[in-house]
């Protein structure tokens, strides 16, 4: 049986990365007493699969993941025992069966969108540098070591006060493909924004169909 | 508007948490913390343990400590660790004292400040973390308005070191101690104290507050007692200043041992020993001569095997972790071992779980107990032989004939693990390079044997460290090997192994000089301790912090020799620097035993033979009140005397005792 987990990662969880993210999963799992499926060979991994890395710092409201059972399990019941023994920085918003011969969810993965408060340092003039951007032809970037074009992975970029207050919120949606990633914090380099001053989270994954 | 101190430092943290390794580790949030109600409590602790948190949080020590103050209405617990350098420099950059996971308050905040001090190399760490809390470095420097520091762990069986540091060292084992220390930090800080004058108050209650403590059995407060030094530097006696209290102090013991914790911090990132264990017995009935450990924590008491797999079950549906450690300091001793085994092996039989089993005797039963843990997912099977000639073994009282050795890992390899890992040590007393060539012969013969089982696959990993002679064991009277000798060793050891499928490690000379004269060290040491800290020293643990070149001007500038504590010969009627603590062996039990070792004769394990170490008269009103199994010393049978039993005066240990030990067990054939 094979279920697909909408959940929202937050609060301390932001410092927990991707293969750290596996583990606490499967302890979860574990402790709800779900009949998880396990690979086969020596070292047997448990059968969970994660649609997109989420970088390490980044919250998020829109992690996608599938998980395999061994016997079924009524959808609700899942729910309500999973999250009992998550850590409350994560909280599932969605549970649904899917069928078992579906494609993998990172080969169904298209785009993704994000929002970054702006600290006002860097707030000021933002409207004319995306402005710059949006109508570059080729935005030049590297990334360990390797020269690689920017734009055509940015799919929209606009500029949004934040809700109820004066600070300004960035909206990109940005391409998800296997090989072909737009990473939010290129996009804040792009913009003379530094990546590590500014709280991102991710709002939405995007599939094929 | 003003800002409380716990939000900003959250404020702060958002902003540098992205520029360091590993974030996870400073932001708490774990599944089985523990988040209470600041005001709600009168009494706060935090704990610590001055490495980082990869290490520190699976410290179980601290979880039973964590665990018994948390479940008091009146006070909480909560937990910090060493920052790491990137995050050390930013804290300092960003004026960010060092706060508590759970609240993140700052520690200065906090009553009480516990440190574990498990082993020497963390005390520049300690006393890193405490400069970064704010809180005086020392001691005599802190006024009310301060903690109270206190620190526990078997490296506090000789706490001079760090006297001018910590006010209150627990000596012992801290499940019951912690209470009573809490309840008079309680006491004082609900005084009414306006009737002494505002300004000489601070200290004066301090004062008090620490000299209650003193009377604490098994709390030693240095700065109640003096020493008096001969003219060659040695001591000549430890004088109490103050009426009353203890001198020896005494250790602490829990008669039975209480519950194990089983809701285990789950970190969020992954750390070092990321698992559940529960400890199956304390102490250890062996009495090998070099160890620390086996000296410390007697007598021998064991968890019932029902108590055991109950905990491990709860451990596991708590956490939900993969792993589960049974720990003891000698596994295959655990009476009920197969018993226990057996049981746990039908507990998770269907469940992915990996059970390790540490400290097993070198023998097939071994074999057997793994294989039924099906443990195969472990880098390989460790067994420590410690030695490789009969007369080394002889004298450090761990007796395994090459035969035994042989035949187990010849059968560890049959069963199909590919790599064994096998414990020695350089430096043994009067140990000539024979003995250090018969390592790489019995290795040699081992993969040789391996190979005839189990092919060319076979792997071999020989660790190899450096003894360093501890307080409080019948070796504490000899020096450490000197480094031209242990270079020579370890060249010769690289020489003979050179086997692409032996794989060999050993410990730098300087590391063991370290270790070696912060554990013997006296009072002065404090000063060289300062001073090669403030020159940068921390991370002593950690090889690529290494600053022996430190160390060595600190000695200087203070005009001491390391040479006094490394390799200087003690007379045997010398008074140790922490004879003035007593794990309640006798020392004249460890010098027979000294003097056992050097005419190359053996003790049995003393479940076998009471040696009358002296633990049992110490102790005898509480193996009195707990008969039977759960202890592994004899039984006591005489009837309780009428004596005045009073926490002031357990200074009656170091006399002997007069007890009638009856029907001591008969040895084996």
């Amino acid at each position: 049986m094979r279920i697909r987990i909408t959940f929202s990662k937050q609060g301390a969880l932001r410092y927990t990365g991707h293969l750290d993210l596996h583990t606490l999963l499967e302890r979860a799992a574990r402790r709800a007493s779900l009949p998880l499926a396990y690979s086969q060979g020596f070292h047997p991994t448990p059968k969970i699969q994660l649609a997109s890395a989420l970088p390490l710092g980044f919250s998020s409201r829109a992690e996608v993941m599938d998980i395999w059972l061994t016997s079924d399990i009524e959808v609700s019941r899942l729910r309500i025992d999973l999250q009992a023994t998550l850590p409350h920085d994560i909280q599932i918003l969605n549970v649904e069966k899917v069928d078992d011969r579906a494609p993998a969810l990172q080969t169904q993965l298209i785009a993704a969108e994000y929002e970054a408060d702006i600290p006002d340092e860097y707030a000021s003039n933002l409207t004319s540098r995306l402005a710059a951007l949006s109508e570059a032809k080729s935005i030049l970037r590297v990334r360990r070591g390797k020269t690689y074009e920017l734009r055509p992975l940015i799919e929209s970029l606009e500029a949004a006060p934040a809700d109820g207050s004066e600070k300004t919120r960035l909206l990109m949606r940005l391409t998800a493909r296997e090989g072909a990633t737009g990473r939010p914090e290129e996009v804040l380099s792009a913009l003379e924004i530094p990546p590590d001053s500014v709280r991102v989270e991710r709002t939405r994954l995007i599939f094929r169909g | 508007m003003h800002t409380p101190r716990h939000a900003q430092i959250e404020n702060k943290l958002d902003r540098i948490l992205l520029k360091v390794q590993k974030p996870g580790r400073y932001v708490g949030g774990e599944l089985n913390s523990v988040i209470k109600d600041w005001d709600s409590v009168s009494i706060r602790a935090a704990l610590i343990f001055p490495d980082i948190y990869d290490i520190g949080v699976s410290n179980v020590g601290l979880k039973i400590l964590y665990d018994q103050i948390n479940q008091r209405d009146d006070a909480l617990a909560e937990r910090a660790y060493a920052p790491w350098t990137d995050m050390e420099a930013l804290m300092r950059a960003e004026g960010i004292p060092l706060y508590a996971l759970e609240s993140k308050r700052p520690l200065s905040g906090f009553d009480i400040i516990g440190f574990s001090l498990p082993y020497e190399t963390l005390y520049t760490n300690a006393l890193n973390i405490l400069d970064l809390t704010g809180i005086p470095l020392r001691a005599d420097e802190r006024d009310s308005s301060h903690p109270i520091v206190i620190a526990g762990g078997h490296s506090t069986t000789n706490p001079e070191p760090m006297h001018a540091f910590i006010d209150a060292f627990v000596i012992g084992e801290g499940e019951e101690v912690i209470h009573d220390i809490i309840n008079i930090v309680k006491k004082f800080k609900d005084l009414k104290v306006d009737k002494f004058e505002p300004s000489n108050l601070p200290t004066f209650k301090r004062e008090n507050l620490l000299l209650e403590l003193a009377h604490i059995p098994g709390v030693y407060v240095p700065r109640f007692y003096q020493p008096h030094y001969m003219d060659d530097g040695t001591i000549a006696r430890m004088e109490s200043l103050a009426e009353g209290i203890a001198n020896p102090i005494v250790k602490r013991i829990v008669a039975k041992l209480p519950p194990p914790p089983t809701k285990f911090i789950v970190p969020n990132i992954e750390v070092v020993h990321n698992r559940a264990s529960v400890e199956i017995m304390r102490g250890c009935t062996r009495g090998c001569r070099f160890c620390h450990a086996g000296m410390i924590t007697r007598p021998v008491r064991e968890r019932s095997v029902d108590e055991v797999v109950a905990a491990a079950r709860e451990a596991i549906r708590s956490t939900g972790f993969e792993e589960l450690a049974l720990m003891s300091l000698s596994s295959s001793d655990y009476t009920h071992i197969m018993e226990l085994v057996t049981a746990i092996g039908e507990e998770f039989k269907d469940e992915k779980l990996v059970v390790s089993l540490p400290s097993l005797r070198i023998e097939s039963v071994s074999v057997d107990l793994m294989d039924k843990l099906r443990d195969r997912r472990g880098s390989g099977f460790t067994l420590a032989p410690e030695a490789a000639t009969e007369r080394m073994r002889r004298i450090i009282n761990k007796f395994i004939p090459d035969e035994d050795i042989l035949n187990t890992t010849r059968e560890i390899y049959r069963r199909g693990w590919t790599t064994i890992k096998l414990y020695f040590m350089i430096g043994h007393p009067s140990e000539t390079l024979e003995d250090v060539q018969a390592i790489a012969d019995l290795c040699r013969r081992v993969i040789a044997e391996g190979r005839k089982v189990a092919g060319m696959k076979v792997k071999l990993h020989a660790g190899v460290s450096t003894f360093v002679p501890k307080p409080q064991t019948p070796f504490q009277w000899v020096a450490c090997d000197t480094r031209e000798n242990i270079l020579a060793k370890q060249d010769l050891l690289r020489r003979e192994l050179r086997d692409r499928n032996i794989k060999l490690s050993w410990t730098k000379p300087e590391d063991t000089l370290l270790e070696a004269f912060l554990s013997r060290g006296d009072r002065k040491l404090a000063e060289v301790i300062f001073t090669a800290w403030k020159s940068g020293a921390k991370f002593d643990a950690w090889g690529e912090h290494r600053k022996f070149e430190t160390w060595m001007s600190a000695f200087a500038e203070h005009g001491l020799d390391p040479v006094f504590y490394t390799h200087r010969p003690r007379r045997t009627d010398e008074i140790f620097a922490w004879d003035h603590i007593t794990a309640a062996v006798r020392k004249n039990f460890l010098f027979q035993d000294f003097r056992q070792s050097l005419e190359g004769q053996i003790r049995v394990d003393c479940r076998l033979n009471c040696y009358a170490c002296g633990i049992l008269p110490t102790f005898i009103d509480l193996r009195r009140d707990h008969p039977g199994e759960g202890w592994k010393c004899p039984d006591v049978k005489t009837p309780r005397r009428e004596r005045v039993v009073h926490s002031r005066q357990v200074s009656v240990i170091s006399e002997q005792s007069s007890v009638i030990i009856d029907q001591l067990p008969v040895g084996r054939e």
